[in-house]
């Protein structure tokens, strides 16, 4: 990697399931953040979920930060590496980061540096209003990444 | 011994189901079920809420086809606002909403054919399930999984300019429409480079077709010899009989390809159409009235389509459709795996009409909505990916909605798919007294055919692994194997 990476946080989930909104509102918090903070390097995105055209948009960058709501046991927010994997789930028609990662490698011969930031979720009801404990948990995982992306050494400690 | 096999849920369709497979007592297929849990809440959430807010609160339904829930919605909501019908609106409102109704046939397709079904077809049904997938066909062949990539990216890239965004796209409103294309979105899918043009589009769309035409010809049993049943079936067709995936009225065929639902104005679906509940599937079974519960049970999407309409108005699909229907006799084709072929000409279909419409001017000028009196009930239809999706929504005097019924293409192919099922299991599983992946597959292979979305059918949130259960004649759980 040479000079300033390349950074995409890519924030997915449904916005109308409650705290399936976690990925999607997390991705666009940092995108104004980074602006006002000059960190052209930084970039988001959000989708529904993700697929397999997302193997091409990852292709450029250095680091790609996937964020997302979790079911999971987790406490507040957990953020791990992430490596390529072909392993599909049953639902198909959505596909997993590490899949893509996976596909990336095997088009283009290449792969961003990756992690998963998962946030928990508690409700998934049809509502835009999320739980409280997500909300806490969405604004301690933002709290965590604008420290992570202001310092840049940290994905070399991390991975 | 009556044996009940259980295959739940069923991988590689959206959402989640179980596959019950009965055996008698000498290993015949007693009974198949496919059994979809279906949640129907959505259509009492939406009780209450303002009319306008309907074609954005709808896509919440579903992450697979938002666009097509947008689109149905909205079109409903015309008929509400009074602006009429389909072709009532402005050119503007008409042609931006096919340009974004094209895109999402194109892309949703894509995804279909290369990631969930040329596996299957390039490395059998009885393949590891780590290499049915599009990784490994880009192991083989990489070209192909480029192609994939880059035509699900162009249709996203349609709807975006269309609908506005990604999620929750704002594009289509009662009435019409928000927005024109700009001459930079234009000028991107027409001309934009790495490979994302709408020329190389319609070429590797070309090569799609060849590409199944070839394998098919090399792979009769595969194709026509998988599975066969007789059945109606139910598209929009525009007046003329052409193929029209955003508006028209609705007919239906019956097994020798007789009119039995005579292009009626969809507004009075209810007139035809009514639903049948049955105690074992939360999922409801729709059927023509007039034929009755029993026979009167229709297949929609794509096969649906090539079945039902008369000619595709454009010139590289048309030659398509008239080698499809030369194959089948001039009948309509029965057989499931041939909704991969009718899913491919539709993707050329929608590529040349995607053409067409970035060269029309309207959609970078001209009025975007109509309006008219205010009417108290509206009912949209649109044929999407997996076929026809109906929006029938009333209104009262607050503008707040009161009644929503919705018929998702996945429920009209509820008891398409339990016959499948049912023909699949008969031909394999009859006499075997162990499932093995192969025939697992092959029952998720004519499932898939119908491209379920059971994220619309059910709402469904969340994965769930493959899980096998075998039980006796009395219920027990004798062997359960589960696919992680």
């Amino acid at each position: 990697m040479k000079g300033t990476p390349e950074i995409l946080v890519y924030g997915y989930g449904n916005p109308g399931r409650q705290d399936d909104a976690l990925g999607v509102l997390l991705a666009e918090s940092i995108e104004p953040w980074a602006r006002e903070n000059q960190l052209h390097h930084i970039h988001t995105e959000c989708n529904y979920q993700l697929n397999i055209e997302d193997a091409h948009k990852i292709s450029f960058f250095d680091i790609v930060i996937f964020a997302d709501a979790s079911k999971e046991n987790i406490d507040g927010y957990s953020y791990t590496v992430l490596e390529p994997s072909a392993k599909t789930d049953f639902t198909m028609h959505a596909v997993s980061p590490a899949f893509i990662l996976s596909l990336c490698n095997q088009i283009y011969n290449k792969y961003p540096l990756a992690f998963l930031l998962h946030i928990k979720g508690f409700d998934w009801q049809f509502m835009q209003k999320m739980t409280s404990g997500a909300t806490k948990n969405l604004n301690d995982a933002l709290c965590f990444l604008k420290e992570i992306l202001l310092k840049n050494n940290n994905f070399k400690v991390c991975a | 011994m009556g044996q009940k096999i259980t295959i739940e849920p069923v991988t590689r369709v959206e959402g989640h189901g179980k596959v019950t497979i009965h055996l008698d007592n000498e290993g015949n297929i007693e009974q198949t079920r496919l059994h979809i849990v279906e949640f129907r809440g959505f259509e009492r959430f939406v009780q209450g809420r303002p009319y306008w807010e309907m074609p954005v609160l709808v896509q919440r339904l579903c992450g697979i086809c938002p666009v097509s829930h947008h689109l149905a919605a909205a079109k409903a909501l015309d008929v509400i606002v009074g602006a009429g019908t389909g072709e009532s609106l402005t050119p503007t409102g008409e042609k931006m909403r096919r340009l974004m109704h094209y895109g999402q046939i194109f892309q949703s397709h894509t995804l279909h054919f290369f990631h969930l079904a040329s596996p299957d077809l390039l490395f059998g049904i009885d393949a590891d399930p780590l290499k049915r997938n599009v990784i490994h066909i880009a192991k083989v062949n990489r070209d192909l999984a480029v192609q994939a990539v880059m035509m699900r990216k162009y249709g996203q890239e349609v709807i975006q300019a269309t609908a506005g965004k990604k999620i929750h796209g704002t594009g289509a409103i009662p009435g019409g429409i928000n927005k024109h294309l700009t001459e930079e979105e234009r000028d991107f899918l027409i001309k934009g480079d790495d490979y994302m043009n709408i020329d190389k589009m319609i070429e590797w769309s070309l090569a799609a077709v060849e590409f199944f035409k070839d394998f098919h010809k090399k792979n009769k049993e595969i194709i026509d010899g998988f599975v066969e049943f007789p059945s109606s079936y139910l598209s929009l067709v525009r007046k003329d009989g052409a193929l029209d995936l955003y508006h028209g009225v609705l007919r239906a065929v019956d097994a020798q390809g007789k009119k039995i639902l005579h292009d009626v104005d969809y507004q009075e679906y209810y007139k035809y159409i009514d639903e049948e509940v049955r105690s074992w599937s939360y999922m409801k079974f729709p059927y023509l009235k007039e034929i009755g519960k029993k026979t009167g049970w229709y297949t929609v999407g794509p096969l649906a389509r090539m079945n039902t309409i008369d000619f595709i108005d454009t010139p590289l699909a048309q030659k398509e459709f008239e080698a499809f229907r030369a194959y089948n006799h001039g009948k309509p084709s029965h057989k499931p795996m041939h909704f991969h072929w009718a899913r491919l000409i539709e993707i050329l279909h929608s590529a040349e009409k995607i053409k067409s419409l970035l060269y029309d001017p309207d959609l970078m000028e001209g009025e975007l909505v109509k309006k008219g009196n205010k009417q108290y009930e509206g009912v949209g239809l649109i044929e999407a990916p997996r076929g026809t999706l109906f929006h029938h929504y009333k209104i009262d005097d607050n503008d707040q909605i009161v009644m929503a019924n919705l018929i998702v293409s996945t429920t009209n192919n509820n008891q398409p798919m339990n016959e499948a099922v049912k023909h699949v299991a008969t031909k394999i599983m009859t006499g075997k007294k162990e499932i093995t992946e192969g025939m697992m597959n092959a029952v998720e292979v004519a499932i898939r055919a119908y491209d379920p979305c059971l994220s619309c059918a059910t709402h469904a949130l969340g994965q769930m692994p493959l899980e096998i259960s075998l039980y006796d004649h009395q219920n027990q759980l004798i062997d359960k194997k589960i696919k992680q």
